[in-house]
């Protein structure tokens, strides 16, 4: 009888070639740029609307969140529970985001209903009144959330970290207080609103089941010239201011754990190292077998996770290590971390290590393009840089045949560990 | 609609298949019969920690993530309190790594002392970050006990204590994988872009020459009804009031769950959703506020758990969720409200089989039930909900003496 051999590993195929399902750019007629992905086994659709109304674009702090999320607490027609009730009635969901240089809108929606509820969404972007009754209602309960938000080692690292790298005054870098939402006017949400929400400033991604149909629809809502912006939209810039500490402590005696940050200013993904660097992060600390989980966590068990990652905005971006420790491990845990950065530096990478992690970006990236929302996903993060499909080939590329001695070039270059700044909250 | 096929191994592992040629991956789900409410009082957070040393090695493969991650695959697993879940992705043409690793461990874990010795640490970190370095962490470390005399869902699947955690020793890890980790108490699910016979053929070549283990029979008890009004005041260094309330209430796999289930999307599901309109939007009266159930599969809760706004008195807070109940008690709900979270069932439901992984784990979860065939008939179960039957689950629910609140308060 045949022995089954479970010691050897089956045979398998490394992810050699990757065919990335492009999105169809078309235009609606007004010139709104439309990425359609029709592709799906569901009869649903997702219409994303970006407007380049981030954090970036702020006149004031806090104005680019709070319109955002209070788009659709109510138009000139509608109260924000009526829209409410309509969209839920259909099933459909829509949500808001608000990022550091574009907010998004989206719908999703079963396809058959997209004409019923389509008309919600246009009017939340032309017709929103931002109530003062819900304006209060928003601040209230922002405020409650941030005060809770505080008493979270892991938030108020993010939030100081943030600030350290990129200065208080810095849209990537300000850290809200609760006097800072008592100074949003409904002035303030009406004018940024009123420059930013219009068919000059909209690029629209749409997934799912997108016939010709659904995309005249889409047309018909949003084609027109009646939504258009009043003036240019303004071209802000910010330039960041570094603290000159490097080692920052946020004292938290009564703590537990420890919450760490580590890191340091960066570029984002239009640089040319950026590919390079994302197979070094993942090498460090971007998936579960990383370098820092397997001495950390998997070794040292000082942990319940740890990671790193290299952040890209648009006009910035950073690299960072994070984790939550036990207080009596915590200087342990930052000298390994400091250990690892300074393997990284000194060592080359196995070979046997680096095809795994090849593998596993490959893999992570399928991952990445199955289904027309995914895809969606990819899509949006090329068009909100003015990228085009090519990087992806480049990036993949890159993965492939990035070698041992480019990945510690890149190490010296930018992970030394004496250029970070490390900060803690809690004690050490 | 969900195709799939059903077969059982000799060895008593059940298995699911089911094609889907719009991607390029595979799932494999593997669900094991074997929950927190499976521990002992004294050994509590057992099953989850055993869920962490599943990660540790096993027989024939020194470690599971690192071929795993070569193959470009990627898992997870989660322990609650009735079962323990693990699940791959992969891209299809790796599935056999997949049955490699899977089968291996459930052959036999590798047991070493350092393997233990680290996820104690770990699992004790993740105790400390989630539970009790985190503000209202400790809240269901509180409510479980208040709500529970008996069952053993009384305690959370993170364990009771630290403590516990701190003892777990080699024997018991043993001892538990012997008695719940044999393929007569799993299920597999293989989804995605398979071909059926392959999946037959590597289920009989990795999976069916591992032994059957002893058949056990759950005793767990009965949670007997809750009599009287239970209630639990305690003091945190948190900033707001935080109000919750458990009732007692069917299971995940009562046919009334489904009225309760729509009653709890009526209450509190989205912006249109009465508690949100009502409590936090006119009344002002909480920041948040959620109902939910656990959905287990013993006799479960149904939880109103709400942050208070700055000001309100708690017992105000708490006498108008009652008022709120009371209306679902007294009224029929609106046809249109009914048909509002019927519709918004719906178009969930299909949001989620874009994904295959969504639809692996659904399979097994409905195998687990009884019949996998539910992923496809439970809509037709809510859709059949009528407002009447809303109201009978209003009645049964919400009794005072069914209650367990429990008022988490800012110390002053």
């Amino acid at each position: 009888m045949h022995i089954l051999d479970r010691k050897t590993a089956p045979h398998f195929r490394t992810v050699d070639k990757i065919k990335i399902i492009e999105a169809d750019a078309r235009k609606l007629d007004n010139g709104i740029p439309v990425y359609v992905i029709d592709k799906g086994t569901q009869d649903l659709v997702k219409i994303e609307f970006l407007f380049k109304a981030g954090v970036w674009q702020e006149p004031k702090r806090l104005i680019s969140s709070a319109v955002n999320s209070m788009l659709n607490e109510g138009t000139s027609l509608h109260t924000s529970a009526q829209i409410a009730d309509e969209i839920d009635y259909y099933g459909a969901f829509f949500q808001t985001e608000n990022g550091s240089d574009w907010s998004s809108a989206t719908l999703f929606t079963l396809t058959k209903y997209l004409s019923q509820t389509l008309p919600f969404v246009k009017e939340i972007f032309t017709q929103a009144i931002f109530p003062e009754k819900e304006l209060q209602t928003y601040i209230q309960n922002k405020k409650q959330h941030l005060i809770v938000d505080i008493g979270r080692i892991d938030f108020v690292a993010r939030k100081k970290f943030n600030e350290s790298l990129f200065g208080n005054s810095h849209p990537y870098g300000y850290y809200a207080v609760a006097d800072d939402f008592d100074k949003i006017t409904r002035e303030d949400l009406k004018q940024f609103y009123k420059q930013y929400y219009n068919s000059d400033n909209c690029t629209i991604i749409a997934s799912g089941k997108v016939t010709q149909e659904t995309f005249s629809t889409l047309n018909d809502f949003f084609g027109g010239n009646d939504w258009k912006g009043e003036s240019a939209i303004p071209v802000m810039s910010h330039i960041p201011s570094t603290v000159n500490e490097k080692e920052i402590l946020i004292l938290k005696e009564d703590s537990i754990q420890s919450s760490i940050r580590i890191g340091k200013l960066l570029f984002n993904k239009l640089h040319p190292d950026y590919m390079g660097m994302q197979v070094l992060n993942t090498v460090f600390g971007g998936y579960f077998g990383s370098r820092l989980m397997a001495n950390i966590r998997e070794d040292k068990g000082y942990t319940y996770g740890i990671g790193s990652a290299v952040a890209s905005n648009l006009h910035d971006g950073y690299f960072f290590i994070t984790t939550d420790v036990g207080v009596s491990v915590c200087k342990n845990a930052i000298n390994e971390i400091r250990f690892e950065l300074q393997k990284l530096r000194t060592e080359l990478i196995p070979i046997e290590e680096l095809e795994l992690v090849r593998n596993y970006i490959l893999g992570t990236f399928l991952r990445g393009i199955d289904g027309p929302f995914a895809l969606s996903d990819k899509a949006k993060s090329i068009i909100t840089y003015g990228l085009g499909y090519d990087y992806y080939q480049k990036f993949i590329n890159t993965i492939q045949t990035i070698t041992p001695e480019e990945l510690k070039g890149l190490a010296n270059k930018y992970l030394h560990e004496d250029s970070m700044i490390e900060l803690v909250v809690g004690k050490k | 609609m969900i195709k799939f096929e059903r077969f059982v191994l000799p060895n008593g592992l059940k298995v699911i298949m089911h094609q889907d040629e719009s991607t390029p991956l595979a799932a494999m789900n593997i669900l094991y019969n074997v929950g927190a409410r499976d521990e002992e009082e004294h050994k509590t957070g057992f099953a989850h920690l055993f869920e962490h040393l599943m990660f540790g090695g096993s027989a024939n493969i020194e470690n599971y993530d690192e071929p795993l991650q070569r193959a470009g695959g990627e898992n997870n697993a989660f322990t609650n309190n009735d079962i323990t879940n693990y699940y791959i992705t992969l891209p299809s043409n790796n599935l056999e790594t997949a049955f490699w690793l899977e089968s291996d461990r459930m052959l036999s874990l590798a047991f070493t002392e350092k393997s233990l010795e680290v996820q104690r640490s770990v699992v004790i970190e993740e105790f400390k970050e989630r539970y009790l370095n985190q503000p209202y962490g400790d809240a269901w470390l509180l409510l479980r006990p208040l709500a529970y005399k008996v069952h053993p869902y009384k305690w959370p699947t993170i364990g009771k204590d630290v403590s516990h955690i701190e003892d777990a020793t080699l024997d018991d890890v043993k001892a538990f994988f012997k008695q719940y980790y044999c393929p007569n108490n799993a299920i597999l699910v293989v989804a995605g872009n398979i071909d059926l016979q392959e999946v037959k053929s590597l289920c009989d070549k990795w999976f069916a020459p591992i032994p059957s283990g002893p058949d056990f029979q759950r005793n767990i008890p009965a949670e007997p009804p809750q009599i009287e009004k239970r209630f639990l005041k305690v003091e945190r260094d948190v900033p707001i009031d935080a109000l919750f309330m458990a009732y007692h209430c069917c299971s995940r796999n009562d046919k009334e769950f489904y009225a309760a289930d729509l009653m709890v999307d009526i209450l509190s599901r989205g912006k249109s959703a009465r508690f949100y309109k009502e409590l936090v939007k006119n009344k002002k009266i909480f920041s948040e506020l959620d109902v939910y159930m656990t959905g287990d599969h013993d006799k479960g809760l149904l939880v109103v758990e709400g942050k208070l706004v700055e000001g309100i008195k708690i017992e105000d807070a708490e006498k108008i969720v009652i008022e709120e109940l009371e209306k679902v008690k007294q009224e029929l709900v609106s046809e249109d409200e009914l048909t509002k979270v019927k519709n918004k069932l719906e178009s969930t439901r299909q949001f989620s089989e874009m994904n295959v992984l969504n639809k692996a784990m659904g399979l097994a979860f409905a195998e687990l039930a009884g019949d996998p065939a539910l992923v496809n008939t439970e809509m037709d179960r809510y859709m059949a909900v009528t407002p009447e039957a809303i109201k009978e689950q209003a009645v049964t629910i919400f009794r005072e003496s069914n209650c367990s609140t429990l008022y988490y308060l800012a110390k002053k």
